[in-house]
């Protein structure tokens, strides 16, 4: 089948993930939004992979998973801490960098 | 559809791999839609799931079996857990209003991101439309397999990363633990010493050192909203849960009085000024009589 | 020989012998080679130099013995130094010129200058007035000094003083002449501010300092421009080779060594700070007087006699210098009431006569330095007199309040005449030989400034007697609790030694050893052809010091002399007063405009340079000021700003990517 059918759903969802951490506040909403990004990546890794005949991509696509694994279990750790001292877990609330 | 048809279905590009396709895409969209407008977080995470199974299909519908697998219990498995966790520390009930805050946030991050979809879509789609896949029939069966060329190539050419992810795997782990670590400045408390505090808050500040009464004690109902009676007839607001303090406030002024004329006949009573026998302790609505109560004492 | 041809013997030919018959100095000879006390001729700088470290570095715990070693040191270098001018004399003219090069001090490339000393019959002499000197006024400072608290101090200043100055002429090459010419100007600066708690002194010592450094430009300039063109700084090699040197050169040289004498002897243009400089302990006037500043200049033109003598130009510079100062110098001494100014200003003008000396070139050379002699002694010993009265009079410096000291004060009154004889060319005194030297050579080479240095001589004559009338003579003028009284011994002890120098010294230099023959291989020498026949001249100035003298006494010994200056007094004698507006002239010249300057370049600074960078500055603080309102602090502000700058950045190769 087309490569360009998985590769657009890949922009598609690529670009609804991004909406989700451009417009939503609760951190653990926009961390998904960001799994939802990876994933996205990951699709058209693996289109990728099979459209040149090389499982390359699929390996790179791997990466891309264990390195999402690690990161969500730092990110949710840190979210924790923030809620500890905050109770809140929106992430407009730490804006202490602010001017 | 078991894995193998759905390997087959793709690797001939039949009409099966668009059914598939489709039906999986479209669900995926639906899902990462849903995570994005769901107010309540818990919604969001559901929707993520179905998102992450979806693509999982999709993955071994694109001849990459073990990923899709990968995607399932990593993914679908451990990280939505982790999020489901997390969610329950924080809140099952957290939401937060779709009202935007940031000044112009919403206008052009929906603006950029069109922007960025149709460049994404324009660019991918003429450069790739009407390509032909190559397929990974023959990568796949030069070692045998989707898994065996998978690990061949992990365990040479991508050792060293394969290595350095195991380091990062690692290191996410100890800093995961060292950010929930809190720190214990002071020495735990042990039952002698939290006595002594409590003791001690009382002297200072009278609060009540014992358990709380339960509600409904020595009361006329044992319902969780009546207060209990302290040994002197008055209602403790103590005995009833925080919750249906302000609820039961008119109640409690209602039973406060009603309490007050009992003591009031009961004293009398005792300095003999009244029978033994009261008439009628109770007028007020949905109280019984005291003989109701205690029916044994009517053989009196 | 007559006492009026008396002058004429300083010179080697006055026993009929010709001129060439002077033999030039040809080799230089090591102090190795002439043995005896040569080798040890570095001590002549060291002992001072060593006193003046141990009295500073031990401190006050030297308070007890400090002034007694320091005075001990200047006379073993003067037992030294008449030891090493008995061998001189010993030596064959031919090699009159030993050198101790005691280490290779500084070599860089080609630039090699020795720690070396030379003695010749000109450093000698320099030395044994130096030492000589200043051994006296060593040992009169010691009552001078004797109620001072920082007496040690200021004998170690005076240690620092002698060896700075017998370094300098002692050194072999300009660079170490450099050294020891700085190492008077810090001496007299210290020496001058010694009574720093006046801030008369501070700021005289100051002046002094800054003008010094004026001239030091100069001596600095121009030992650069020797190395440059000769490629060498020692005496005997730019000497050498000087006559291969264009002109042009020569005078530079010639015009940047006398700007540095001009500094250091108090000359025309530079002498403002002279008068200044009394505001120091009077035997430190008397140092830098007779012994060793203001005759640095005059040792630096007569030892570059080789640069001089090739350039007309600055030969003749030389000359107009002693024309001027001489006359501003006497002019102002006839006017000031104060009498150590009146003495600086007679310094100023008797220096003037050895830069005119100086100016005459080969046939003025030798009576320069005679005069330099004879000056050394007789104004020694007029400030330790002058000194000795202000000490006997609550350091009363005002002449208009003395009048009849010789009463009270016999013996100082005795040294100041002595001193008043030596200068006023008064034969058979010191400057009668000496000063009518450098006329009968002036007028043989330039009338005018003969002339001229005739009437000076008349001046010259004129204001000692108003300063011996004034001080000595007349009724007394005292304040009522002023109780005027003899000095010490160990202060009039000096005196009258330097008052046997100031009567006998000229004679001494020409009959018993004749200072010309002495020094003729150094300076060389030539006949001046007297245009005034020999004897009318002697008499002429002996009338005119004569009527210089009669001026004097009859203005100010014969009359009442009044307490407070007399304000209706002629142009001439205000200009005096105001030691002719040196002051004024600097001030306008160069201190205001330089202010102004300053000012203006502060002022520029600020707005230009420091503008532009303070401006940058504060631009880029404000840009960041602007720029820091975009952090809004929201983590989804920032991934907006990532999704443009992706956005962008695809839109950039997907661009690339078509066209």
């Amino acid at each position: 089948m087309d490569p360009s059918a998985y590769i657009i759903l890949s922009a598609i969802l690529f670009t609804i993930g991004a909406i989700g951490v451009l417009l939503r506040r609760n951190a653990i909403v926009v961390f998904m939004s960001v799994e939802m990004m990876l994933n996205a990546a990951n699709l058209a890794f693996v289109t990728f992979a099979r459209m040149h005949g090389n499982l390359e991509g699929q390996v790179i696509a791997f990466f891309v998973m264990i390195v999402a694994a690690a990161e969500v279990v730092v990110g949710l750790a840190i979210i924790m801490t923030i809620f500890r001292t905050r109770r809140s877990v929106s992430i407009d609330d730490p804006s202490l960098m602010r001017n | 559809m078991s894995m193998s048809v759905i390997v087959a279905a793709a690797s001939e590009g039949s009409t099966g791999e668009q059914f598939t396709f489709w039906t999986c895409a479209i669900l995926s969209v639906i899902g990462a839609l849903g995570l994005v407008l769901s107010r309540k977080t818990v919604h969001s995470a559901l929707f993520t799931a179905l998102t992450m199974l979806n693509l999982a299909v999709l993955y071994i519908a694109n001849d990459a079996p073990f990923l899709g697998l990968v995607q399932v219990i990593v993914y679908t498995g451990a990280v939505m857990m982790l999020f489901l966790f997390v969610l329950m520390l924080v809140g099952v009930d957290s939401s937060d209003s779709l009202i935007e805050t940031l000044k112009g946030q919403r206008l052009i991050a929906v603006l950029l991101l069109a922007g960025f979809a149709v460049l994404l879509i324009l660019t991918l789609g003429t450069a790739l439309t009407g390509t032909q896949s190559v397929g990974l029939v023959a990568a796949n069966e030069e070692f045998g397999g989707n898994v065996q060329g998978l690990a061949h190539l992990m365990f040479t050419t991508y050792l060293l990363p394969l290595e350095v992810v195991a380091a990062l795997l690692i290191t996410a782990a100890l800093g995961a633990l060292v950010l929930a670590h809190r720190d214990r400045w002071t020495p735990k408390l042990d039952q002698e010493a939290l006595s002594r505090l409590r003791m001690e808050r009382y002297a200072e500040t009278g609060a009540h050192p014992g358990p709380l009464p339960n509600p409904g004690v020595l009361a006329t109902s044992n319902a969780i909203g009546t207060p209990a009676l302290l040994p002197d007839g008055s209602p403790s607001e103590l005995s009833v849960p925080p919750p249906l303090r302000g609820e039961s406030r008119s109640r409690l002024a209602a039973e406060t009085t009603e309490i007050d004329a009992d003591v009031t006949e009961v004293r009398e009573i005792a300095e003999g000024k009244e029978t033994m026998r009261p008439k009628a302790l109770r007028d007020v609505d949905g109280h019984t009589d005291l003989a109701e109560v205690y029916p044994e004492e009517k053989g009196d | 020989m007559s006492i009026l041809t008396a002058a004429q013997a300083v010179l080697p030919m006055s026993d009929g012998a010709p001129a060439e018959n002077v033999e030039p100095i040809t080799a230089t000879i090591t102090a190795a080679q002439a043995g005896g006390a040569f080798p040890l001729m570095w001590l002549l700088f060291a002992l001072p130099a060593v006193g003046a470290a141990v009295l500073l570095i031990v401190g006050r715990r030297s308070d007890r013995w400090g002034y007694l070693l320091a005075c001990a040191l200047p006379i073993g270098s003067f037992i030294l130094a008449c030891i090493l001018l008995a061998q001189m004399m010993a030596l064959p003219e031919a090699d009159r010129q030993v050198t101790l090069e005691l280490w290779n001090w500084t070599f860089a490339g080609s630039f090699d200058a020795a720690f070396a000393l030379r003695l010749d019959p000109l450093s000698i002499s320099f030395v044994m007035l130096i030492t000589g000197v200043g051994s006296l006024i060593h040992i009169y400072s010691i009552g001078y000094m004797a109620e001072d608290p920082k007496r040690r101090l200021f004998f170690a200043y005076l240690n620092l003083f002698v060896a700075a100055m017998l370094l300098l002429v002692l050194a072999d090459n300009y660079l170490l002449v450099y050294v020891g010419w700085e190492g008077v100007g810090l001496a007299s600066y210290l020496l001058v501010g010694f009574w720093q708690y006046k801030d008369s002194a501070a700021v005289a010592a100051k002046k002094a300092f800054v003008m010094n450094r004026v001239g030091d430009v100069g001596l600095s300039l121009a030992i650069m421009l020797m190395f440059l063109t000769f490629g060498t700084v020692t005496f005997s090699d730019v000497f050498e080779a000087a006559p291969e040197a264009s002109e042009t050169t020569l005078t530079i040289i010639g015009l940047l060594l006398l700007l540095a004498a001009v500094g250091k002897s108090a000359q025309f243009p530079l002498q403002a700070w002279l008068l200044d400089a009394m505001e120091g302990p009077t035997p430190v006037s008397a140092l830098i007087h007779a012994a060793t500043m203001v005759t640095a200049g005059v040792y630096l033109v007569v030892r570059s006699n080789a640069i001089f003598d090739l350039s007309t130009t600055a030969i003749s510079v030389v000359l107009a210098i002693g024309v001027i100062t001489m006359t501003m110098g006497a002019w102002i001494a006839c006017a000031q009431d104060e009498i150590k100014k009146s003495l600086a200003g007679s310094t100023m003008s008797q220096i003037g006569y050895m830069f005119l000396g100086a100016g005459l070139g080969p046939a003025g050379y030798v009576f320069a330095i005679f005069h330099l002699l004879m000056h050394g002694m007789f104004k020694a010993d007029l400030f330790l007199s002058a000194g000795s009265v202000m000490h006997g009079n609550d350091d009363q410096k005002n002449m208009r309040l003395y009048g009849g000291l010789r009463v009270a004060m016999k013996v100082t009154m005795v040294a100041f005449f002595c001193g008043f004889l030596g200068i006023s060319g008064l034969p058979p005194f010191d400057s009668w030989f000496s000063k009518d030297g450098i006329i009968d050579a002036a007028l043989g080479v330039n009338v005018f400034a003969g002339l001229v240095a005739l009437g000076v001589a008349g001046m010259t004559a004129f204001y000692m007697t108003r300063m011996l009338a004034m001080t000595f003579f007349g009724s007394p003028r005292w304040a009522e609790d002023q109780h005027p009284h003899e000095s010490p011994p160990v202060m009039t002890v000096p005196m009258l030694i330097l008052s046997i120098g100031a009567l006998f010294g000229g004679l001494f230099f020409v009959y018993v050893a004749p200072i010309g023959e002495w020094l003729a291989p150094v300076t060389g020498y030539e006949e001046s052809t007297p245009v005034i026949p020999e004897i009318p001249l002697k008499l002429t100035s002996l009338a005119i010091a004569i009527i210089g003298i009669a001026l004097g006494w009859r203005k100010y010994a014969t009359k009442d002399v009044p307490r407070v200056a007399p304000t209706n007094v002629t142009i001439l004698t205000t200009a005096g007063r105001h030691e002719l507006y040196g002051n004024a002239f600097n001030e306008s010249l160069f201190m205001r405009p330089g202010q102004y300057l300053t000012r203006w370049l502060v002022w520029f600074d600020n707005r230009s340079l420091d503008g532009l960078v303070r401006g940058i500055a504060t631009g880029i603080g404000d840009l960041g000021g602007k720029l820091r309102l975009w952090e809004t602090g929201y983590a989804r502000s920032y991934a907006l700003s990532m999704l443009g700058g992706a956005l962008l950045l695809g839109v950039v190769v997907a661009t690339a990517r078509w066209f």
